[in-house]
């Protein structure tokens, strides 16, 4: 079950859409599009699907060239950010719907709207309709008329974006796990980092248009390619800042470089981008920050402390930093703090925004 | 500005209640200091919504009073109350330029055209919107809008009280960070009552210095964000604040020791003896659990990969015990013990704080 785009372009009215687009999905795996809105997210899915028809380039499925295919003829299951039941059926006839049209037999049809309503703990809820549910209730619902088909690729669109905190947080466990031993592959765009990292499988980097990266999720978040990957794939934003190489040293501000020894040694000398996640900048009176690591100072613009982490934005020659750190640290607005950036996980970027070296670990 | 208290508050939607259940909000006494950032937080249908409503006067309580300073305003319709609302879907006037947006709540108040321009220009460069107060606010993207919808809700000097109602739920992540950073430096500048209902932990903890945690009608809790996440008072605000929310295992308590499967569990604060056939509860947070030489065998089923840190499923018996670990800390393979931090374990009889 192996999703291939190739050279897929998109223009409409003249307007490119989708810029050329190479892409090879993992095999029944679970690949996750991130991106901002209007990324071009939906749209991918559209041309995956057959919805849309890419202006260049071909779509293939499982080595044949379905780009002419049109979606009834696929075996094709979307699940949309809001959820689409029948309001006037049950949910059992709303799971069942798609094997009605099928014809699948009465008592097949029974067993399979049972089973998948097991899974995802509809079993109680099936006489009611769906204006009697929870929000979460019914993506569920929505959810299980997209599995019960037995599709060979299912996409599903934001599914948890309209759902309470806590039940997104739920089902992102059980998403995963219901896929796990079916034979389909999975596409799943979200707005998230944290949510497709916690997804895990493969993510695929959506920026204005193209995919900027493709790859298993973790190496796609730790070793970006680019810069757009790197901003795309970090919530809070990455922290960027020109730095200077110039012989054996990395310069930041007048005062504040380090060594260019191992992986930087090889870099040309001249100007570079870096990127640090919030996470690498600690106050330096937190035990998280380690003695080696490189001391810098800020005027604090903002403090937020939500009872297990504190984020806190500072400003170093007219440019803010912002520090994600576990417990809580107070800090008043405007006080001169100290804070200390771990760099060896730093990513440097060149000016034309290509990562020319990314962090251990 | 105004302190905000509701006395003996109750509300139902119905004409005759007779249970519990038939209390939309259950009878609740709540107070919020002059100047202060507070939350409201909880899951749908949880009341927040029917008590945002009574504060904005949208909905007369079926008993008890509201009172802004020394008034009661339990009578006082909408426009009476002096009161700024922002909600989760921006309201603008498309065919107008965004400053005639911010100033359309002050001229429609009669305030005088010197201070509407002072004051629409002083709220534009806290938003960051003097570039555009030219600009038809109908060619905005949907932050731009949302950011006059915040605008218009912080630009009159005289209100009361400004209520946000899931303000950033269709903004996405980065914008999201951007504008939580603006309202919670907004607030630090002007020192407005504000009150931010969302069902969104992160919104309401970053926010707030006070947040009323809520479930089916009551308040479960009220409290700094630091109470509520080293000390939850009942297992439903462990649970739902902090992601994932703490964990929930059965427990004995004898001879003053409470145990978890037969292992002793130090907690906090020694339990008061707990009434008898209560169900008892130990909760640690994930944060507050780690890896150690001896402790309560588990095994490791799932890790699961959060960027800055990883989240580990163990179990003991048929109980799930997540923890955190760092993600340049080394996992162990397969089988381990686990140790809880003594001052961030309780104990929970029939859901509440037992110490």
């Amino acid at each position: 079950m192996s999703l291939t785009l190739k050279r897929v372009v998109l223009r409409v009215d003249g307007e490119t859409h989708i810029h050329e687009t190479s892409v090879e999905l993992a095999a029944r795996g679970f690949n996750i599009l991130l991106g901002p809105t209007l990324a071009g997210k939906t749209t991918l899915m559209r041309l995956m699907a057959g919805l849309l028809k890419p202006t260049a380039g071909e779509v293939w499925f499982d080595g044949r060239n379905v780009t002419a295919v049109p979606v009834r003829r696929r075996r094709v299951a979307m699940v949309y950010q809001q959820f689409i039941n029948y309001p006037h059926l049950s949910v059992f006839e709303n799971i069942a719907s798609p094997l009605r049209v099928e014809r699948v037999p009465a008592t097949e049809l029974r067993s399979r709207v049972g089973r998948i309503a097991e899974l995802l703990k509809l079993t109680a809820l099936l006489d009611r309709r769906p204006a009697e549910l929870s929000g979460g209730q019914q993506q569920r619902t929505a959810l299980a008329r997209a599995l019960v088909k037995d599709a060979d690729l299912v996409l599903l669109d934001e599914p948890l974006a309209n759902l309470d905190y806590k039940l997104r947080e739920g089902l992102r466990d059980e998403l995963p796990r219901l896929f796990a031993d079916r034979d389909c592959t999975v596409v799943y765009a979200t707005t998230e980092p944290v949510e497709a990292l916690l997804l895990g499988g493969y993510t695929a980097t959506v920026e204005e248009g193209r995919i900027t990266q493709f790859g298993e999720t973790g190496t796609v978040y730790r070793r970006p390619m680019d810069l757009a990957t790197a901003r795309a794939f970090s919530d809070p934003p990455i922290n960027t800042a020109p730095v200077l190489k110039r012989g054996n040293r990395i310069e930041l501000t007048e005062s504040v470089g380090w060594p260019a020894d191992g992986r930087l040694a090889g870099l040309a000398d001249g100007s570079y981008t870096l990127g640090l996640r919030p996470h690498l900048v600690q106050p330096a009176r937190n035990t998280a920050a380690r003695a080696d690591w490189v001391p810098i100072e800020g005027r604090v613009s903002i403090a937020e402390i939500s009872g297990s982490e504190s984020v806190v934005h500072f400003e170093v020659q007219g440019r803010t930093w912002v520090s994600q750190s576990h417990g809580v640290h107070g800090f008043a607005v405007g006080e001169i703090a100290a804070f200390k950036l771990n760099v060896a996980r730093g990513l440097y970027f060149s000016p034309d925004g290509r990562c020319v070296s990314a962090g251990t670990a | 500005m105004a302190l905000v208290r509701l006395k003996g508050l109750r509300h139902s939607y119905r004409q005759q209640p007779k249970t519990d259940a038939d209390w939309a909000v259950k009878r609740l006494d709540l107070e919020w200091a002059d100047g202060s950032a507070n939350a409201l937080l909880g899951p749908s249908g949880c009341g927040k919504t029917t008590l945002l409503n009574i504060i904005s006067g949208l909905l007369r309580p079926s008993e008890g009073e509201v009172w802004f300073d020394e008034h009661d305003v339990t009578t006082l319709p909408p426009d009476a109350r002096n009161i700024a609302q922002v909600f989760q879907f921006p309201v603008v006037y498309d065919t107008m330029s965004v400053y005639d947006n911010l100033a359309f709540p002050l001229r429609n108040r009669g305030i005088a055209p010197a201070d509407v321009d002072a004051r629409v220009r002083e709220i534009a460069t806290l938003l960051d919107l003097d570039a555009m107060l030219e600009q038809r606010a109908a060619g905005l993207t949907a932050d731009g809008k949302q950011k006059i919808s915040l605008g218009r809700g912080l630009v009159r000097s005289d209100v009361a009280v400004i209520m946000f109602d899931e303000p950033l739920t269709v903004i996405d992540p980065h914008l999201k960070w951007r504008l939580r950073s603006k309202l919670k430096e907004l607030h630090q500048r002007l020192g407005r009552t504000m009150i931010y209902v969302t069902h969104d932990q992160t919104e309401a903890l970053t926010f707030a210095d006070q947040v009323v945690v809520m479930n089916e009608g009551t308040v479960v809790q009220a409290g700094t964000p630091q109470e509520l996440f080293e000390r939850p008072r009942h297992t439903f605000v462990g649970h739902f604040i902090g992601s994932p929310g703490m964990n929930v295992l059965p427990a004995t308590f004898a001879d003053g020791v409470v145990r978890f499967a037969g292992h002793p569990v130090a907690v906090a604060t020694p339990p008061r003896t707990p009434p008898a056939g209560a169900t008892l509860e130990i909760g640690v947070r994930p944060e507050f659990v780690r890896f150690g030489p001896d402790g309560i065998p588990v095994r490791v089923l799932k890790v699961r990969d959060s960027g800055r840190y990883r989240i580990v499923e163990t179990q003991h018996d048929a109980n799930t015990i997540k923890l955190l670990i760092g993600e340049d800390q080394p996992l162990p393979s397969d089988t381990a013990h686990l140790r809880f931090d003594r001052a961030h374990t309780q104990l929970y009889a029939d859901g509440w704080i037992a110490s």
